[in-house]
């Protein structure tokens, strides 16, 4: 389901249907994430890519698109050579799989990633990168003031 | 639950976002494709943060859902600018740069 959005996302030709169908794809990985025991992360996918992101684009389409809906001038004329370069990495990257991982499973474990070890992991070792990213939001925000502003 | 369940769904995430950044001509939707590629990296980081048993996978998924928000934010930025300068923000327009 979430490889059939995906794709509708990348074929559609209406940029706020692609934009719908990105939802799908952003809340499917979200399901995934809460498969894998990350509920913190499944949380913050929902908050961030499907709450902000997606008003983001939204706007982004509104503004710059006179003319919403159906529009046939989306895709460039590199379409062709597309499809072979998705085709042979996907080959590609699913042999790498079969041969390193082959049926290889998960291990069964019950106990849920805690928001408190991501935590303990953000602000232990992990916190000059945090630091680093602080101020990759602050320099993106400032940036982004200063790119929008009329002068 | 095999691994490669999900590490297979990230690699045909990861194909298809390559594709829309290869095929699409609107800016807007070649971000989109970026944020299925970086989707499809999260899910693998948290794959193998599972199946190893630790959190710092967990750590750098949150990361990068930071890293591209921040990105999201300055192209649309950017797209709006361009959009104002040339009316248009369709990507082959932008041959300014080409030597």
């Amino acid at each position: 389901m979430m490889v059939v959005a995906a794709l509708r996302v990348v074929t559609t030709n209406n940029v706020v249907h692609a934009a719908l169908w990105l939802v799908a794809v952003l809340a499917g990985a979200s399901g995934q994430y809460i498969l894998l025991a990350a509920e913190f992360v499944a949380i913050t996918q929902v908050l961030v890519y499907i709450g902000a992101v997606m008003v983001l684009f939204l706007f982004g389409t509104m503004l710059t698109r006179a003319r919403i809906g159906f529009d046939s001038d989306l895709n460039n004329s590199y379409k062709r050579l597309g499809i072979p370069v998705a085709v042979v990495m996907m080959g590609a990257m699913g042999l790498a799989l079969i041969r390193s991982f082959g049926d290889e499973k998960l291990p069964v474990s019950d106990n849920i990633v805690s928001t408190q070890r991501v935590s303990d992991q953000i602000f232990g070792p992990y916190l000059l990168p945090f630091w680093a990213l602080s101020f990759v939001l602050l320099a993106a925000i400032i940036g982004a003031i200063v790119l929008a502003r009329k002068d | 639950m095999f691994v490669n369940q999900f590490l297979f769904l990230a690699a045909v995430l990861f194909c298809i976002g390559v594709y829309g950044v290869v095929a699409r001509k609107n800016a807007v939707l070649m971000l989109m494709s970026t944020e299925l590629i970086l989707n499809s990296v999260n899910i693998n980081l948290l794959a193998f943060a599972m199946r190893n048993g630790s959190t710092d996978g967990h750590t750098f998924a949150l990361y990068i859902i930071a890293v591209a928000a921040a990105e999201v934010g300055v192209g649309l930025g950017l797209v709006l600018l361009v959009y104002r300068n040339k009316k248009s923000i369709s990507v082959d327009e932008l041959s300014e740069m080409r030597g």
